[in-house]
C-alpha cells in the first residue's frame, strides 16, 4: 500500500552532512580526499568554454555567401579584438569601404560559405566552486569536484528563495511565535537572522539594509513575499532569484509559529557559521531549501545520517504530527487512531484518515494526505 | 498470430506515480479487473523505472491474486497472470521539446502542431520573425536543455537562406540534452529539402540530424505524419534509452512505449470515431493541463505546462491574478488568506481539501486553470494561416491570415474530463459544473468524466488490441454526466430563456438560471428545445430543434446563464451559491441525485 502521508522535514541535531561540490563541466579538483576543508575553500575550478558569437558577415557586407573567405581578412583560428575589422569589401578601387567588426573578443572558430555566418569563440570564462560547509573531504570525482562531509546540525524548510549563501546565525525574534525584528540582533551585517512566526515586507526591506545575508522565518504572508522578490512567484522552481539575501520558511505561507524544536535548535547555535541554500523544486525529485551549521568535530563516527532518521518515522499511533491544511494548519498533534476504512469527510470525500489529539482536549479526524510526520 | 489474448496488464508510469491496470475476457467481451499503483522510482535512490512497476504489479498481484512478477521481472505469457503486457510513460518530466520554424504563424506552428501530437511538451517555439534576437535565441536554447528539437521551414522550392540562420543558432548554442551525458541530441530536420545539405554540413558535428518530409510543403497542406513518426522513433531509441531502467521496460512491453499524452490523444480519436461526434478531452493534472480536440476528424492537442492544481497551481495565479480565481469562489474570499492556502497547496501538493470552503476554492482554480488551457487550444487548433482562400463574393482572393479556428462549440457533441479534481470531485455535478464553467460549450453537448484516468493505458493498448481497448473503454472508462443544454445569446435577467420539452414534460427556465432533469445512465430522451427569440441552441436564433440526449450520473443540466457567460457584479457570491445548488454541487445541500462519490 503506498505511503498516504507527506514525510516530515529532516530537522537534526546532530547528524552528518554530505554535500556533493560538483563543476557544471570537467575541470581542476583543488582538494585532496582526507583534507579539511572550510566554507569558503574553493574546490574546483574550471575555465568555461567562451560563446560562440555568430556574425552574418556577408550579410553586413552585402555580399554572396559564397564570396565570404575572399572578403575575410581574418582566418580562422586568429584572435580578434572587440571592434577589430574582420572582413572588408572594398569597390571602385577603394573608394567604396565596407567593413565588418568583429562584436567580442575571441578566437575565429568557422567561416561559412553556405550561410555566410563567421563564428567567433568568446574567451574562456573562470568557474569555481566552493565548500559551502566545513568539514573533510571524503571523495574525489576526477576533473568534477569532491564530497564534502561534516557533522552538523540540518535543518530543512518547506520553501525558500535565493540560492547558497553563508552567515553567522543571529537570533532576531523574541520567540517562535513572534515576528522579526531586526533591531533585536547585536549585528545584522553578514548574518543569518532567525525569525519567529512571520515577517512583513518592512521588516524584510530592514533586513537588507543591514546587510543580512539570510533570514529564517516559520511563515510569510503571500504578499509580502511578492513584495520581497517583485513578482509572484509562478512554478515552484526557486533559488536564482536576485534577491538581497536568501529567505527561508520552515512551516508554510501565513504567519506559522517556528516549530519549538527548530527555534530552538537554531538559538543553541547563535554565533556559529552557518550555510543556507533557498532553492526549491517541488516536482519529482523534491528539493527543499536547508540550514546546516557544522558541529566542530571531526568523528561522524555512529552519527546517524538524516535519511535514517527519515525511515524509522512510520505513521503510527502515538507519533506526533505537523497538520498542513485547512482548518488545523500548523497545528501540532498526536496521532491516536488510523482506521483502516476510509471515512467520508466535510468535503463528502472518500478518503483514508487519521485521528489525532490536537491538544487541547480535541480529537478530529483528518485525512492521512494532510500530516506530516515530525521527527528528525 | 500466437496464442488469444485473455488477460492484459497495462502501466502508466506517471512522474509521480505508476498506474498498472489489469483487463480480462469475461465471455465475450473484455472488462476492467483492478488497479494497483506505486510511486514512480526513476530518480535516486531506485534510479529504476521497472521497480514501481513491480511495485505496482505487485499491488496486483494482492488484489486479483494473479501472479504477474517471477524473479524479480515481470511473467507475461508463460502461463502468468497476463497474457500481454504494455506501458506508456511521462516519467522525468515527459518529452521536452524545441521547435523551430521560419514564420512564427506558419511553419513554426505546424511543427509546434506535430510536437504536441506526438506527446510532447513544447518548451519554447523559435521562429525567425519571433521578435528575438539571434543572440537572445542562442542564451535560450543553451537555457532550456530539451530532450530533442524539431526543425522546420520553408516551404518545397521555398527560403533556404533562413533554414541556414537557423542552423548557425543552433551551432552556436550547441544545445546538450537533458538526459545522458555523452549523447548528441537529437534533431529532425523537417523543413524545405532543399536546404538538407547545407544545414547537415553546418549542424553534422553539433547534434544528430535526422531528416523526415517536409512538413508544410506547401502553405496549404501540412504533412505532420511524418514528422510525429519520426519524433516517437527518437523518443524511444534516444530520450527513453537514457532514463533509468527504460532499457528493461522496453524489453517486458509486447508494443512500443507511448508517451502518455500521444496514447491519450490516441483514445479520444477512438472515442470521437466510436461516437460519431465531436469530442474535446482535458487531462487536468498537478503539474501540467492536456487538451485534446476532434473536430471534422481533425485531431489536436496542446499542453499547457505550467496549468495545474498542485505544483503549478501558483502559475494559475499569476497568470489569471487572484480575481480570476476569487470570482469563481460562491463565498467572499479574504485576498490575503486566499493567496496564502494557493501558495500552501503548491509546498505541499500531495494534501486534499478538508474543509468545504478549501474544496471550492481548489474547484474555482480548476475552472481558471481550464479556461486558461482551453484558450491556449483554441489559438493552436486553426486551419493554416497564410492559405489563400477563394471568396464567394466576386470571387476575390484573399490573404486568410488569422486561421479559422477548427472549434465549434455548438457542433461538439462531447467533452470528457479526467485528472484528480474532475475525476475526484465529491460529487460528479461539481465536474460537469467545472467544465461547464471553463469551456461553455453551446447547444446539446455531452458530458463524461474519466473514472479513474485510465486513458493512457487504453490508448497504447489500442495500439495492439484495439477491440479489447475499445471495450473498456466504453463499460468502464467513461463515467456519463448526461447531457447540457445551453442557448446562446442574451435576454433579460428572469426572462424565459429556453424551454425543454420531453418525458418530463415541459421545463420553462429563466435566463440567468440552471436547471437539472434527472435523466440516468443508459437512458434516453428525445427533447425538443424552444429558445426564446434572440437566442440560438443550433438551430438559428429563436429556432427549435430536437434532439436525443443521452442520460448520465448527473441527468440533463439546462444552462440558462448564456454565452458568453458573464459572472455577475453584484451579488456575485449568492449568485455563484444558488447555480452550484441548482447544479446539485452544494455540499452544504443534501444530494437529490440519484449517484454519489
Amino acid at each position: 500500500m503506498p505511503t498516504a502521508y507527506t514525510p516530515g522535514l529532516t530537522i537534526a541535531a546532530d547528524t552528518v552532512v554530505r554535500k556533493e561540490r560538483l563543476l557544471p563541466l570537467r575541470g581542476e579538483v583543488l582538494v585532496t580526499e582526507g583534507e579539511r576543508v572550510e566554507a569558503e575553500t574553493p574546490i574546483a575550478r574550471a575555465m568555461r568554454p567562451g560563446n560562440l558569437s555568430s556574425v552574418k558577415v556577408s550579410e553586413r557586407l552585402g555580399v554572396d555567401p559564397t564570396d565570404l573567405p575572399s572578403v575575410m581578412l581574418k582566418p580562422v583560428g586568429d584572435a580578434v579584438e572587440a571592434g577589430e575589422v574582420i572582413a572588408e569589401t572594398r569597390a571602385f578601387f577603394g573608394l567604396f569601404h565596407n567593413v565588418c567588426e568583429s562584436p567580442v573578443k575571441g578566437v575565429i572558430e568557422h567561416i561559412s560559405p553556405l550561410s555566410g555566418y563567421v563564428g567567433i569563440r568568446e574567451e574562456p570564462m573562470p568557474l569555481e566552486t566552493v565548500a559551502h560547509i566545513s568539514g573533510r573531504v571524503i571523495g574525489v570525482q576526477e576533473e568534477r569536484g569532491a564530497i564534502v562531509e561534516s557533522r552538523a546540525a540540518l535543518i530543512q524548510g518547506i520553501f525558500g528563495v535565493g540560492g547558497e549563501r553563508r552567515g553567522i546565525l543571529r537570533i532576531a525574534a523574541r520567540g517562535p511565535e513572534a515576528s522579526l525584528e531586526v533591531a533585536l540582533a547585536p549585528e545584522a551585517q553578514g548574518a543569518v537572522l532567525v525569525g519567529g512566526a512571520t515577517a512583513d515586507a518592512e521588516s524584510l526591506a530592514a533586513a537588507a539594509r543591514a546587510g543580512a545575508t539570510g533570514v529564517v522565518i516559520g511563515g510569510i504572508d503571500d504578499v509580502a513575499l511578492r513584495a520581497f522578490v517583485g513578482y509572484d512567484i509562478g512554478v515552484a522552481v526557486t533559488g536564482q532569484e536576485r534577491v538581497p539575501f536568501t529567505l527561508i520558511i520552515t512551516e508554510g505561507f501565513g504567519s506559522v509559529a517556528m516549530a519549538q524544536r527548530t527555534f530552538e535548535l537554531l538559538a543553541s547555535h547563535v554565533g556559529s557559521n552557518a550555510s543556507i541554500d533557498g532553492s526549491t523544486q517541488i516536482r519529482a525529485g523534491v528539493i527543499r531549501p536547508e540550514i546546516i551549521v557544522t558541529i566542530h568535530e571531526d568523528s561522524v563516527h555512529g552519527v546517524a545520517r538524516p535519511q535514517d532518521a527519515g525511515q524509522s518515522g512510520q505513521l503510527s499511533v502515538g507519533a506526533q504530527v505537523r497538520l498542513i491544511r485547512e482548518p488545523y494548519f500548523g497545528r501540532l498533534a498526536v496521532v491516536t487512531g488510523l482506521p483502516a476504512e476510509p471515512q467520508r469527510i466535510e468535503t463528502e470525500a472518500l478518503v483514508r484518515v487519521a485521528e489525532v489529539d490536537l491538544g487541547d482536549g480535541r480529537k478530529v479526524l483528518v485525512p492521512r494526505a494532510n500530516v506530516e510526520m515530525v521527527h528528525g | 498470430m500466437g496464442n488469444p489474448v485473455n488477460a492484459i496488464l497495462a502501466t502508466d508510469c506517471g512522474s509521480t506515480t505508476t498506474k498498472a491496470i489489469l483487463i480480462r475476457r469475461q465471455g465475450d467481451e473484455f472488462r476492467l479487473i483492478a488497479r494497483g499503483e506505486a510511486p514512480t522510482t526513476v530518480e535516486a535512490p531506485f534510479d529504476d523505472v521497472t521497480v514501481g512497476v513491480l511495485n505496482a504489479a505487485s499491488e496486483l498481484e494482492e488484489l486479483t491474486g494473479g501472479s504477474f512478477i517471477t524473479d524479480g521481472r515481470l511473467n507475461i505469457g508463460h502461463g502468468g497472470g497476463a497474457d500481454i503486457y504494455v506501458s506508456t510513460s511521462s516519467a522525468g518530466g515527459g518529452l521536452q521539446m524545441l521547435v523551430t520554424g521560419v514564420v512564427k504563424t506558419m511553419t513554426a506552428e505546424s511543427a509546434q502542431r506535430a510536437a504536441l501530437g506526438a506527446g510532447a511538451i513544447v518548451i519554447d517555439v523559435l521562429a525567425v520573425d519571433d521578435g528575438r534576437e539571434d543572440h537572445e535565441k542562442i542564451e535560450r536554447i543553451r537555457s532550456l536543455r530539451p530532450d530533442m528539437i524539431l526543425m522546420s521551414g520553408g516551404t518545397e522550392g521555398g527560403t533556404i537562406s533562413h533554414l541556414l540562420d537557423t542552423a548557425e543558432i543552433l551551432r552556436a548554442a550547441a544545445p546538450k540534452p537533458r538526459l545522458g551525458r555523452g549523447f548528441q541530441l537529437p534533431v529532425i530536420y523537417a523543413g524545405n529539402t532543399e536546404a538538407r545539405d547545407p544545414v547537415a554540413q553546418i549542424l553534422d558535428d553539433t547534434v544528430k540530424l535526422t531528416f523526415v518530409p517536409n512538413l508544410r510543403p506547401a502553405l496549404e497542406r501540412e504533412n505532420l505524419d511524418p514528422s510525429r513518426t519520426a519524433i516517437h522513433d527518437l523518443f524511444l531509441d534516444h530520450v527513453m534509452a537514457q532514463a533509468p531502467g527504460y532499457d528493461k521496460l522496453l524489453q517486458w512491453t509486447n508494443a512500443p512505449v507511448m508517451a502518455t499524452p500521444a496514447a491519450v490523444g490516441e483514445m479520444v480519436k477512438v472515442a470521437a470515431a466510436m461516437e460519431n461526434l465531436n469530442v474535446l478531452a482535458v487531462d487536468i493534472g498537478g503539474a501540467t493541463t492536456d487538451v485534446f480536440s476532434v473536430f471534422d476528424g481533425e485531431f489536436t492537442r496542446t499542453v499547457s505546462a505550467n496549468l495545474g492544481m498542485s505544483y503549478s497551481i501558483s502559475n494559475v495565479l499569476a497568470e489569471a491574478g487572484l480575481a480570476g480565481i476569487a470570482r469563481w469562489i460562491p463565498f467572499a474570499a479574504d485576498e490575503a488568506d486566499l493567496r496564502n492556502r494557493l501558495r500552501n497547496k503548491m509546498i505541499r501538493p500531495t494534501t486534499v481539501p478538508q474543509t468545504v470552503d478549501d474544496l471550492l476554492i481548489e474547484q474555482a482554480v480548476a475552472r481558471e486553470a481550464l479556461r486558461l488551457a482551453f484558450a491556449q487550444h483554441r489559438q493552436l487548433a486553426v486551419g493554416l494561416r497564410g492559405v489563400q482562400r477563394r471568396r464567394t463574393v466576386g470571387e476575390a482572393f484573399s490573404q486568410e491570415s488569422g486561421g479559422e479556428s477548427l472549434i465549434n462549440m455548438m457542433t461538439l457533441g462531447l467533452i470528457i474530463g479526467s485528472g484528480g479534481v474532475l475525476s475526484h470531485a465529491p460529487r460528479r455535478e461539481q465536474a460537469a459544473l467545472m467544465m461547464i464553467d471553463a469551456f461553455q460549450p453551446e447547444g446539446v453537448t455531452e458530458l463524461a468524466v474519466d473514472s479513474i484516468f485510465m486513458m493512457p493505458q487504453l490508448g497504447v493498448l489500442a495500439q495492439v488490441q484495439p477491440e479489447a481497448a475499445h471495450q473498456v473503454f466504453r463499460r468502464d472508462c467513461l463515467i456519463p454526466l448526461g447531457a447540457v443544454i445551453a442557448p446562446v445569446g442574451k435576454t433579460k435577467p428572469g426572462a424565459e430563456a429556453v424551454s425543454v420539452t420531453g418525458a418530463h414534460g415541459e421545463v420553462k427556465v429563466p435566463f440567468g438560471e440552471l436547471k437539472v432533469l434527472p435523466l440516468g445512465v443508459g437512458r434516453e430522451d428525445q427533447v425538443t428545445i424552444r429558445p426564446a427569440r434572440g437566442l440560438d441552441v443550433g438551430g438559428g436564433g429563436g429556432k427549435p430543434v430536437t434532439a436525443t440526449v443521452r442520460g448520465g450520473v448527473v441527468g440533463i443540466i439546462i444552462d440558462a446563464r448564456g454565452r458568453p457567460l458573464d459572472l455577475p457584479t453584484s451579488e456575485r457570491a449568492e449568485t455563484m451559491r444558488r447555480w452550484l445548488r441548482d447544479a446539485g454541487g452544494d455540499p452544504e445541500v443534501p444530494r437529490t441525485a440519484t449517484e454519489g462519490a
